[in-house]
């Protein structure tokens, strides 16, 4: 590093420090604004340099899959003791591809929940020594917010307000998105997320784990209408999902087909349970959207590079004419640079977490990281 | 030679500067409060009072565990995060030995630090360090059963120091199954601190020279003991137990 900058971003720090607040001025003289942001809230250990939140100069994913396949699923201390192997090697060749030194740098962003609290502390730990020791502002993100955000690297053109679904493994939620960092949570899961389902019922067909994109492969052999599975509603609320019903009627046939010494076609029961979760997710989101009388929508995460979930819910859009906006799997997996692109957003609001950020394991969406001051 | 070190092992968080022969500062807080809130600003109130410009370190030492799972990741994550931005070699040296460290020639009684690992286990190691010689270790860091520790301390009929936050829980254990005369370190002796952790990778420095260095990118804690997951899977039990997708 030129000790001129250091010294120059330490003076900052020190101000900083005292005042509490970054100084207005302060973001004046950025013209670029590079953020290193840091994910690891489960089992991808992540870095990637942005600049002005939606070019991405570098997005390193090292993934732990094969080890958790082992176990069915993800352990979270095998999570935790896998991302701190990782970290320091994945940060550096996010930063060299970048091309890019921490002298560069304008601050440092890292998932503060929601997520697994071992994988997300080794995550914020290492952000806050590197902030800390390059005197950069830290900057604690949400994880969800992340997913969402990862739309805006994607399509450059897109702003709020939209509506958007985000699905993964740990999450369903339809969201309004008012503005950068302003959300409305409109329906999410009253039990299993949607990608935990498919977990489930992959588990139980014999597909084994990850669920999703097995799940994805074996249903493009099969007949989504050969059974009829139950399109979970949850009483009362509309934009809600429960696909815990789901999960168990499948269940039950494959006990019933067993019991019968009917032999089960696993792709049909693949194609079926997927026809049935992407119903219930494309009605809700749809009708979202013409209640809240928005002309966007988004899909996010793990869930969103389902095949069948992109093409019904790109179809439904098309019929009534809403724009439709999806990532590529490689933003919609868990990855760092939604999360710079999120933190971007929080930057330009003059919003820093204190070294003293801790995980927050059960954020859910709406709920800021930065005290009331953020609405919602 | 200037070392900031870390030290996160247990319930207490410590951060300590030293150069050369000289403490010039350390900051411990055993009071509760989570390592992962204050580890860092504790870090940087010490910068600020000893007015320490961090590129003039020369490494950063650290507990490289056993200890509390998370607690070690926290330390060697922040660790490993400013040899990484500072471009700084590591310092790794074993929690029980830096643990040990504190009871410095304290003559001919065995140092027996214990840390709780629960289950009837702690994470134990037996030093010695007679006056007129070497810090030395008698048996190197493990895990082990209390009344393991015991045997071989009635075994070595010598008389023994015990410090830890192990000690502490395993007091009766300790009373029941220990015949050789026996005490438990003061307080202000019995914990883990960051100023004998630099200390002691002080002492690795002036032996070993460049050799105590750890390379940040390829440093990894020693947890002494394998996740629950894996040790079930190795005892051949039902897998999906363990299963939790966040």
């Amino acid at each position: 590093m030129t000790t001129d900058v250091l010294k120059e971003r330490h003076r900052r720090w020190e101000v900083r420090q005292r005042t509490g607040a970054r100084k207005e001025t302060d973001m004046l003289i950025q013209k670029d604004v590079v953020i290193l942001s840091i994910e690891s809230s489960c089992d991808e250990t992540a870095a990637a340099v942005t600049v002005n939140g939606r070019q991405v100069l570098s997005n390193e994913i090292s993934s732990q899959i094969d080890i958790h396949t082992l176990y069915g699923g993800v352990v979270p201390e095998i999570a935790s003791r896998k991302h701190i192997e990782r970290m320091n090697q994945v940060i550096r060749e996010a930063m060299r591809t970048a091309g890019k030194t921490f002298c560069d740098l304008d601050a440092v962003a890292v998932t503060a929940g929601p997520g697994l609290v071992g994988a997300l502390l080794t995550g914020i730990s290492e952000a806050k020594a590197v902030a800390f020791a390059s005197g950069l502002p830290l900057i604690g993100v949400h994880h969800i917010e992340g997913h969402i955000s990862a739309n805006y690297i994607a399509d450059k053109t897109l702003e709020p307000p939209f509506a958007c679904l985000v699905v993964s493994g740990g999450h369903t939620n339809l969201v309004r998105v008012k503005g950068y960092g302003e959300y409305e949570l409109l329906g999410t899961t009253r039990d299993d997320a949607a990608g935990e389902a498919f977990d489930k019922v992959a588990r139980a067909i014999g597909l084994g784990y990850p669920g999703g994109p097995k799940i994805d492969r074996a249903a493009k052999d099969g007949n989504p209408e050969a059974i009829r599975f139950p399109r979970g509603k949850v009483e009362g609320s509309e934009f809600d999902f429960s696909f815990s019903g789901i999960k168990s009627s499948v269940l039950n046939y494959l006990n019933t087909c067993d019991m019968k010494g009917e032999k089960v076609d696993v792709n049909d029961v693949a194609a079926s349970f997927q026809e049935a979760v992407v119903d219930v997710l494309v009605d809700h989101t749809m009708a979202a959207a013409r209640l809240c009388g928005l002309d966007r929508i988004a899909l996010a995460g793990g869930v969103a590079s389902n095949s069948a979930l992109r093409g019904r819910m790109k179809a439904a859009c098309e019929r009534e004419n809403i724009a439709f906006f999806c990532p590529p799997p490689v933003l919609c997996t868990d990855n760092a640079a939604m999360i710079g692109c999120a933190a971007y957003y929080e930057f330009l609001k003059g919003r820093e977490s204190g070294l003293d950020l801790n995980a927050v394991p059960g954020l859910k969406l709406g709920e800021s990281l930065y005290g009331t001051e953020a609405g919602a | 030679m200037k070392i900031l070190a870390v030290e996160t092992s247990g319930k207490a968080c410590s951060t300590a500067l030293v150069e050369d022969g000289r403490i010039l500062g350390e900051y411990s807080l055993n009071c509760g409060r989570a390592t992962s809130c204050s580890l860092v600003p504790m870090m940087d109130e010490l910068k600020r009072m000893t007015e320490l410009d961090l590129h003039t370190i020369d490494a950063v030492a650290l507990t490289a565990g056993p200890g509390s799972f998370t607690g070690i990741r926290i330390g060697a994550a922040t660790a490993k995060g400013l040899g990484l931005a500072l471009e700084k070699p590591l310092i790794p040296v074993p929690t029980l030995d830096a643990l040990a460290f504190n009871l410095y020639g304290t003559g001919e009684s065995l140092l027996c630090p214990m840390l709780d690992a629960r289950r009837g286990q702690v994470y134990t190691g037996l030093y010695e360090s007679p006056a007129g010689s070497a810090f030395r270790t008698v048996h190197a860091q493990c895990l082990q059963e209390v009344a393991e520790t015991a045997e071989e301390l009635n075994t070595a009929g010598r008389s023994v120091i015990f410090l830890g936050d192990g000690s502490d829980a395993y007091r009766d254990t300790i009373a029941d199954s220990v015949h050789v005369p026996y005490c438990f370190a003061p307080a202000h002796l019995s914990k883990q601190r960051a100023a004998s952790v630099a200390a002691l990778a002080m002492q690795y420095y002036l032996a070993q020279g460049e050799k105590c260095f750890a390379d940040p990118d390829a440093f990894r804690p020693e947890y002494l003991r394998l996740s629950q997951a894996e040790r079930r899977r190795e005892a051949g039990a039902d897998m999906s137990m363990t299963v939790r997708r966040q």
